[in-house]
C-alpha cells in the first residue's frame, strides 16, 4: 500500500433529509410550478437526487409579485435593526446546519467535501454575518444619510459555488432593504432549496426571498421582468452581454460578475514551495470551476523547468474521486456539458501545438471526471491561453521581464483576478498597480472574505460584491441628494465676483 | 478711419493634442441665435472618431500613471487658463446661444469653478472611495479606485460650455482619457476649450474633441472595443437605447442621458461611474 492509498472515508449522507420532489419557494412556501420539472443528479455517479420544479414565465411573475408585496408592505418599512436581526438569524442557522449544507452541496455539485465543508459553507455564514451588521448602518456606506433601497432584485447565479453565490447575492440585497427573487443554476438547485427551509426556520417574512428553479429561460424571464428594479448576475460573459442588452434603456441597476482568464505570475525570486501550492489552489480548487481561477501560469523563464517539474510531482499526489470522501482533492466535473467543453478545448490545445500532461489517476466508471492537466509550450495566441476553460486545466507561459509579464497578463478581454508571486514587496505593489484586474492576490490565491470587494475590469463585468462596495450595488442616493458643490450664484456679475473675498463668501454661505 | 477688419478663427477638431481638420474634409455652418454666420466647424467622421479613440487610448497610461497630486495641479492649471480667457468664452457663448452677457458670464464662472472643484478631488477620491478591508486572515487587504480607461462622452447639447465641462472633468479626475462629441449647435466653445487644454499641461490625447453630428458619431464610439466607458448625458435626443445595446457588446460602462440645465451636475457619483475597484491581498508573514 503506497502512501497515497487510504481507506475510503466518506462523509455520511444520513445528515440529509431530502424530499423526492421540490417545488418553487414563493411567498414563504413551496408550491408547484406550472412548467415541467427536471431531475438534479449527482455528477459523481449520475444518480438521481431529486425532482426539481421548472419555473415558467407565469411562475416568475408570481415570484416577482410576491417580492413586490413583501417590499411594499414589510421589508422596506422594517427598521434596519430588525432586518439585520433576520440576517444574523440566517447566519446562525447556516452554521447550525453547516454539515447538512456541505453534504448537499458536494452531492449536487461534485465538489470535494473538504471544500464545501471548509470553504463554501463557512463563507456563506460569514457573508450573512457581515451584511447583517450593515443593515442598520447604511448611513455610513458612502451615499450620505438615509440611502434608499432599490426594490425587487432579480438574481441569477451559477453552478460552481451554488450556496456561496446565493449568499453573495441575497445577504447585501436584504441588508440594504430590497426583496429578492433568485434563480439557482439548473444543475445545482439543491442547497438553495434547503436554504429555503432555513428561511422558514428564521421566520423571514413571506416573499422577502423567493427561489425559482429552472434553466436559462427562467433566468431570462426574471431579468427581463418589468417589475424588477435590480439585476445581479454571475455567470459567463456571453450571457452577461445578453443581460446588459436586455436591461438597456430601463431603470434597472445592473451588476455583472462574469468570466475570467487570470494570470498567475511567478517571479524567479518567489518562494517556490508556497507558489506551487498557490498555483495548485489557483487552478485546481473546485476542479477549476472558478471564474477567478489562475488558469494562465506566467513563469519567469529561468525557473520554468523547475516549477513545471514540481507542479507535476505535486499534482501526482492529488486524489481524484468521490466528492463526499474527506480525503478527496479533486471532485467531479459539474455536468456532461461542461466536461465536453473541457475536453474540446484540451483537444484544441494539443492540435495547436501545446504539450499536454495529465496526472495519472484512476477515473471512476460513472460520472463526469477530468484529470488535472497542464499544458506547457503555450503561446499567447492559443485558444487555451485565451478562452475560459472553467476546468482543471492549466496553461503555462513564460516571460523574461516584469514588463513582459504585465503585458501578457493584461492581454485578455477579461480582467477579474491575478496572482503575483515574489519575495520583493516593492515589485509586487508595482506590478499590482499595472494589472488590469479587480482582485489581485500577492503570494496567495483564491482568498475570499465578505469584507473584501470582488469583481472585474473589462469584460469580466462591473459592480462589486463583498465589502462596502458590495452594499452600494443595492442602494441609491437619498431622495434629496445634496452634493457639496461650489455653486456660483448665477446672477452675479463680473465685478461682484471679482471683489468677493473669502471671508465674505464664508459669511454668505449661510 | 475705416473699421478694422477682424481676423476670424478656423475651428478644427482637437485630437491627440493637435488641431486637425476632419479627414473627410467636411464642415458644417455654425450660426448665431439670430441666424448670422459664425464659423464653419469641422463635421467629424467615423475615421476622426476612431483616430480620437486611438489617441485617447495611447494617453491612458501616462495620465492614469501620473500621481494624483500631479493630475490635480494640471487640472487646476486648466482652470487658471480658462479664467484668463473668460472674456473670449463669454463672447462665444453670447454669439452662439444669444443669451445675455451676464448669463454667459455666470455660465463661464460656474464652468471654471466646477473645474476647480473636480481638480481638488484628484488626490482625495481614492481616500473616499477606497478603504482597507478587515479580512479574517493574515493579509493586508486594500481596495482602491482606478480609472476605467477611455471614456466617450456625448456632451449636453443645450449648453456650449458648462455641460461639456461638467461631463469631461469628472472622468479626468481619476485618470481616464476622454473623447467628447460637443454640442452640435454650439460647438465653438468646445474647440476653444481644446485650445486651453493644449496650452495647459494636459498631455495630448487625454481629451479629444469632436464637432459634428452626435447622431452620426455616437454609434461608432459606443461600439468601439477600445471605449471602456460611455457617458450618454447629452444623448437624450438620439436612439440612446441602441447605443447602450451596442456598448453592451464589450461590457462598456454606461451613464444614461440627463435632461435640463442641471445635467451632469457636480457629484462624486460622476467620478465613481468610470472607475474600477481594485482589491489587493498581500500576505503577512508570521513573526
Amino acid at each position: 500500500m503506497s502512501f497515497l492509498e487510504y481507506a475510503p472515508a466518506p462523509e455520511s449522507r444520513a445528515v440529509l433529509s431530502l424530499k423526492s420532489e421540490y417545488g418553487l419557494f414563493i411567498d414563504g412556501d413551496f408550491r408547484a410550478a406550472s412548467g415541467e420539472s427536471f431531475a438534479t443528479i449527482s455528477p459523481a455517479d449520475e444518480s438521481h437526487i431529486a425532482t426539481i420544479a421548472s419555473a415558467s414565465e407565469a411562475d416568475v411573475d408570481a415570484a416577482v409579485a410576491a417580492a413586490r408585496r413583501a417590499y411594499d408592505k414589510t421589508w422596506s418599512r422594517m427598521s434596519g435593526r430588525d432586518r439585520g436581526k433576520y440576517l444574523f438569524r440566517i447566519a446562525r442557522l447556516v452554521q447550525e446546519r453547516a454539515r447538512e449544507l456541505a453534504v448537499a452541496e458536494s452531492l449536487d455539485n461534485g465538489k470535494p467535501i473538504k471544500e464545501s465543508r471548509d470553504v463554501d459553507v463557512p463563507l456563506v455564514a460569514a457573508w450573512f454575518f457581515y451584511y447583517a451588521g450593515w443593515a442598520d448602518k447604511l448611513d455610513h456606506a458612502g451615499l450620505g444619510a438615509n440611502p434608499r433601497s432599490l426594490g425587487v432584485a432579480g438574481q441569477v447565479i451559477p453552478w460552481n459555488f451554488p450556496l456561496l453565490m446565493l449568499a453573495w447575492k441575497i445577504a447585501p440585497a436584504l441588508a440594504a432593504g430590497n426583496t429578492v427573487v433568485i434563480k439557482p443554476a439548473e444543475t445545482t438547485p439543491l442547497s438553495a432549496l434547503i436554504f429555503a427551509e432555513i428561511l422558514q426556520q428564521a421566520d423571514l417574512p413571506p416573499g422577502v426571498v423567493n427561489i425559482v428553479t429552472g434553466a436559462g429561460a427562467t433566468g431570462a424571464a426574471l431579468v427581463r421582468h418589468p417589475d424588477v428594479n435590480k439585476v445581479a448576475f454571475t455567470g459567463s460573459t456571453p450571457v452577461g452581454r445578453e443581460i446588459a442588452k436586455a436591461v438597456a434603456g430601463t431603470d434597472k441597476k445592473l451588476t455583472l460578475e462574469l468570466g475570467g482568464k487570470a494570470a498567475n505570475i511567478v517571479f524567479e525570486d518567489a518562494p517556490v514551495d508556497q507558489a506551487i501550492e498557490g498555483i495548485v489552489n489557483g487552478i485546481f480548487f473546485n476542479q477549476g470551476h472558478v471564474c477567478c481561477a489562475g488558469s494562465r501560469l506566467l513563469v519567469q523563464e529561468s525557473i520554468h523547468d523547475d516549477v513545471v517539474e514540481r507542479l507535476k510531482t505535486r499534482l501526482s499526489t492529488l486524489r481524484l474521486g468521490d466528492p463526499l470522501d474527506k480525503n478527496t482533492d479533486i471532485g467531479a466535473i459539474n455536468s456532461r456539458e461542461q466536461l465536453d467543453r473541457i475536453r474540446e478545448l484540451s483537444r484544441i490545445g494539443e492540435e495547436e501545438g501545446a504539450e499536454r500532461w495529465s496526472a495519472d489517476c484512476v477515473i471512476p466508471d460513472n460520472g463526469f471526471w477530468f484529470a488535472p492537466t497542464i499544458f506547457t509550450n503555450v503561446q499567447a495566441s492559443h485558444r487555451i491561453a485565451r478562452d475560459e476553460i472553467f476546468g482543471p486545466v492549466l496553461s503555462v507561459l513564460t516571460f523574461r521581464t516584469p514588463a513582459e509579464a504585465i503585458e501578457k497578463a493584461n492581454n485578455t478581454p477579461y480582467g477579474l483576478s491575478a496572482g503575483i508571486w515574489s519575495d520583493k514587496g516593492s515589485r509586487i505593489l508595482a506590478v499590482a498597480d499595472r494589472l488590469r484586474a479587480g482582485v489581485i492576490w500577492a503570494n496567495t490565491f483564491n482568498r475570499f472574505d465578505p469584507s473584501s470587494p470582488f469583481g472585474g475590469y473589462k469584460e469580466s463585468g462591473y459592480g462589486r460584491e463583498g465589502g462596502k462596495q458590495g452594499i452600494l450595488a443595492y442602494l441609491k442616493a437619498p431622495a434629496a441628494a445634496v452634493e457639496p458643490t461650489p455653486l456660483v450664484e448665477r446672477a452675479e456679475g463680473e465685478t461682484k465676483r471679482r471683489t468677493r473675498t473669502p471671508r465674505a463668501k464664508k459669511g454668505a454661505s449661510s | 478711419m475705416s473699421r478694422r477688419l477682424t481676423v476670424p478663427k478656423t475651428y478644427k477638431l482637437y485630437i491627440g493634442g493637435a488641431f486637425p481638420r476632419s479627414e473627410s474634409g467636411r464642415t458644417y455652418e455654425v450660426v448665431s441665435a439670430g441666424g448670422d454666420f459664425l464659423a464653419n466647424a469641422s463635421l467629424a467622421s467615423r475615421k476622426d472618431a476612431r483616430d480620437a479613440v486611438t489617441a485617447a487610448r495611447g494617453a491612458v497610461k501616462g495620465w492614469s500613471g501620473a500621481t494624483a497630486y500631479n493630475r490635480g495641479q494640471v487640472l487646476y492649471r486648466v482652470a487658471e487658463l480658462l479664467e484668463g480667457r473668460r472674456a473670449q468664452f463669454v463672447d462665444e457663448i453670447v454669439q452662439q446661444t444669444g443669451v445675455s452677457a451676464s448669463d454667459a458670464t455666470a455660465e463661464v464662472d460656474e464652468a471654471i469653478d466646477r473645474w476647480v472643484w473636480y481638480a481638488g478631488w484628484c488626490d482625495k477620491f481614492g481616500q473616499v472611495a477606497g478603504n482597507g478591508n478587515p479580512v479574517a486572515g493574515p493579509y493586508f487587504n486594500i481596495s482602491v479606485p482606478e480609472p476605467t480607461g477611455v471614456v466617450a462622452v456625448i456632451a449636453p447639447q443645450d449648453t456650449a460650455l458648462l455641460g461639456l465641462v461638467s461631463a469631461i472633468a469628472p472622468a479626468l479626475v481619476t485618470g481616464n482619457s476622454v473623447v467628447v462629441v460637443a454640442s452640435e449647435r454650439y460647438p465653438l466653445s468646445a474647440i476653444s476649450l481644446g485650445e486651453v487644454l493644449a496650452t495647459s499641461d494636459v498631455p495630448g490625447g487625454v481629451v479629444n474633441v469632436l464637432t459634428g453630428s452626435p447622431k452620426e458619431l455616437a454609434p461608432w464610439l459606443a461600439s468601439h472595443p477600445d471605449v471602456h466607458g460611455l457617458d450618454l448625458v447629452g444623448a437624450g435626443d438620439l436612439d440612446w437605447v441602441d447605443l447602450q445595446i451596442a456598448a453592451a457588446e464589450t461590457l462598456t460602462r454606461v451613464l444614461p442621458p440627463e435632461q435640463g440645465p442641471d445635467a451632469a451636475a457636480p457629484s462624486l457619483s460622476r467620478i465613481a461611474a468610470f472607475t474600477e475597484t481594485k482589491t489587493v491581498w498581500h500576505t503577512k508573514s508570521l513573526v
